[in-house]
């Protein structure tokens, strides 16, 4: 019944910048019959590498927001007390909401003695559907500032689940966000694997060991790739050490490359680019071992 | 003046260029590390811990002797962090609980108490004589980043000093908001890629609509004419400074050294950039 349960392996970093994006989208070459998703909803960037056409969006309201009545407010105070996320603005005795630090918990609506608090959807961005040479792509938009983050991040997962289970493809490969917060926690809650990618530095390093951490709490196993891996030797070893400590297994290591830069630039993945170059074999070993891996563990 | 350094991508350099910036105005500004699902600073400015908090939340706790399993809780609540579980009860999920209060007031029984949780940590370190790193931590599993964020902005230095300068998340979400808003000033730190132009634009927007003065810092340049400069010039932003590419930095970096470390050269030019940014406001 694999076909019917597709597999999601998420891409996370904790540190920023490590290379992520630009290793799912190499990745994305190697992997037949597949769904991509950018979960990275606040700086997506997946699609820029994708060269993505047919762009279907939908506007995304994620939670509500409070919205106060001036005529019917009599300024007793009582939302402002009760607001926890110090969302109520008093100007000269005039209560109004402010909608970037408004939460929507509805605590002000229910307990405003006038109802003169009114309750909205709130447009929190978009999310799309893209055709890419590589599969579909579900990706999104927050609005800057924006909440419901996290259940942004779900809804685009459960997008890529239906299409998947649509299309009957095995794997769903999906850019995930960086940190360890609310939308990596929606990213990683009930995926079958994560793909870190590190860098041997000493803030890569502790940023590996703190999404490791995460990890384990929410207990999905974890694969490791070492991107600049040439960088420092000493931290090298030193991630391997703590991929092995965790449990985690190291898949591979990549040198430091203007190649991806270069990529980048030409809008498309370093496999489109430069297919003949060192590193996009050693991607493709990497590719290859990370679907062996997949393939060979038994289903629970 | 409150500075704030962002950037909307990661690994653009943010924490790289606020050590530098702090290191270069040490005796007058202190540090707060408002990244606090991955903070860093702490790996390169080392110091001696003198104070350490814990960042509490309130968070519900159910009487089961006084709950009649009625359920207003659970449908109060617009995060979903209480499910109604049988004879079990009612079930609380700590990690989906923005601490609102909303389940304490919808319960008509009184058993519903709010207990103060810990969700992350603040701490004080002391660098060189007398400047200080305050660091923001979240505890793994909790999604109350920008809880703790305002908890350590909030915090009370040891010594008042003229500028506090914040180091703050990658992104454009909440987290963001929390660690930029009421700065006086935003610094955002990009490179000139595609990836970081992007992610710069959806900043500057977010920057925007909170109304913030800011200015960029272009890091890793092979040449001064870039898409970053060209995009500032485009938009009439102003560029603070430029930062070359080299190998230096990388592998200075690497080994836990800083900008200044690699690039002694800048000091003079950070100290400049903020006597022209307190001249500004």
């Amino acid at each position: 019944m694999a076909h019917n349960d597709p597999k999601e392996i998420v891409v996370i970093s904790g540190k920023g910048g490590t290379g992520k994006t630009s290793i799912t989208a190499a990745l994305a070459s190697f992997f037949p019959n597949k769904i991509l998703a950018d979960c990275d909803v606040d700086a997506a960037d997946l699609h820029l590498l994708l060269n993505i056409s047919a762009t279907e969006k939908h506007d995304y309201y994620g939670g509500h927001v409070a919205e106060i009545d001036p005529d019917k407010c009599n300024s007793c105070g009582l939302c402002e007390s009760l607001c926890r996320f110090d969302a109520i603005d008093v100007k000269e005795g005039k209560y109004a909401v402010q909608e970037m630090s408004c939460e929507g918990c509805k605590v002000c609506v229910d307990a405003c003695p006038e109802k003169a608090i009114a309750w909205h959807p709130a447009l929190n961005g978009a999310w799309m559907k893209s055709e890419t040479k590589h599969g579909p792509l579900f990706h999104a938009r927050l609005i800057p500032g924006s909440e419901n983050s996290g259940k942004l991040v779900t809804f685009v997962r459960e997008k890529a689940r239906e299409k998947a289970i649509e299309n009957k493809a095995p794997y769903i490969l999906i850019d995930g966000p960086p940190g360890i917060g609310c939308p990596v926690i929606a990213a990683v809650t009930g995926a079958h694997r994560l793909l870190m990618v590190t860098e041997p530095t000493p803030s890569g390093l502790h940023d590996l060991e703190r999404v490791l951490q995460l990890a384990a709490y929410f207990k999905v196993p974890s694969y490791i790739l070492l991107n600049k891996a040439d960088i420092n030797k000493d931290y090298k070893e030193k991630t391997e050490k703590c991929a092995a400590q965790y449990g985690a297994k190291f898949i591979g290591s990549l040198p430091y490359s203007t190649l991806f830069t270069e990529a980048q630039l030409k809008g498309v993945s370093i496999l489109d680019a430069f297919p003949d170059s060192e590193i996009a074999k050693e991607l493709k070993a990497i590719a290859e071992n990370l679907i062996t891996h997949l393939q060979e563990e038994k289903q629970c | 003046m409150n500075i704030a350094i962002a950037s909307g991508k990661g690994g653009t350099g943010k924490t790289t260029f606020a050590i530098a910036f702090f290191l270069a105005n040490q005796e007058r500004s202190r540090l707060l590390d408002c990244d606090v699902e991955e903070p860093n600073v702490h790996l390169f400015l080392k110091g001696k811990v003198v104070k350490e908090e814990k960042v509490t939340l309130l968070m519900p706790e159910i009487d089961n002797s006084l709950c009649t399993n009625c359920g207003k809780c659970v449908t109060a609540c617009q995060f979903n962090a209480l499910a109604l579980a049988g004879k079990a009860g009612v079930i609380i999920f700590t990690e989906l609980c923005h601490s609102c209060g909303g389940c304490a007031l919808a319960c008509p029984e009184g058993a519903i108490k709010e207990i103060d949780t810990e969700v992350g940590s603040i701490s004080t370190t002391l660098v060189g004589d007398s400047s200080e790193l305050t660091t923001g931590l979240l505890n793994i599993g909790h999604s109350a980043a920008p809880a703790v964020i305002i908890a350590v902005k909030k915090n009370k230095p040891i010594k008042e000093v003229a500028h506090r300068i914040v180091d703050s998340p990658a992104g454009t979400s909440c987290s963001f908001v929390a660690s930029v808003s009421k700065s006086d000033y935003v610094i955002l730190v990009t490179e000139p890629t595609p990836f970081g132009l992007h992610d710069l634009a959806l900043a500057i927007e977010g920057i925007r609509e909170l109304k913030l003065p800011f200015g960029v810092v272009v890091n890793r340049i092979s040449s001064p004419d870039n898409l970053a400069t060209a995009f500032c010039k485009k938009n009439d932003i102003p560029v603070l400074l430029q930062i070359e590419e080299s190998r230096l930095v990388a592998e200075t970096y690497s080994r836990g050294g800083t900008l200044l470390d690699a690039l002694p050269h800048l000091k003079q030019d950070l100290r400049d950039l903020l006597d022209r940014l307190s001249g500004v406001i």
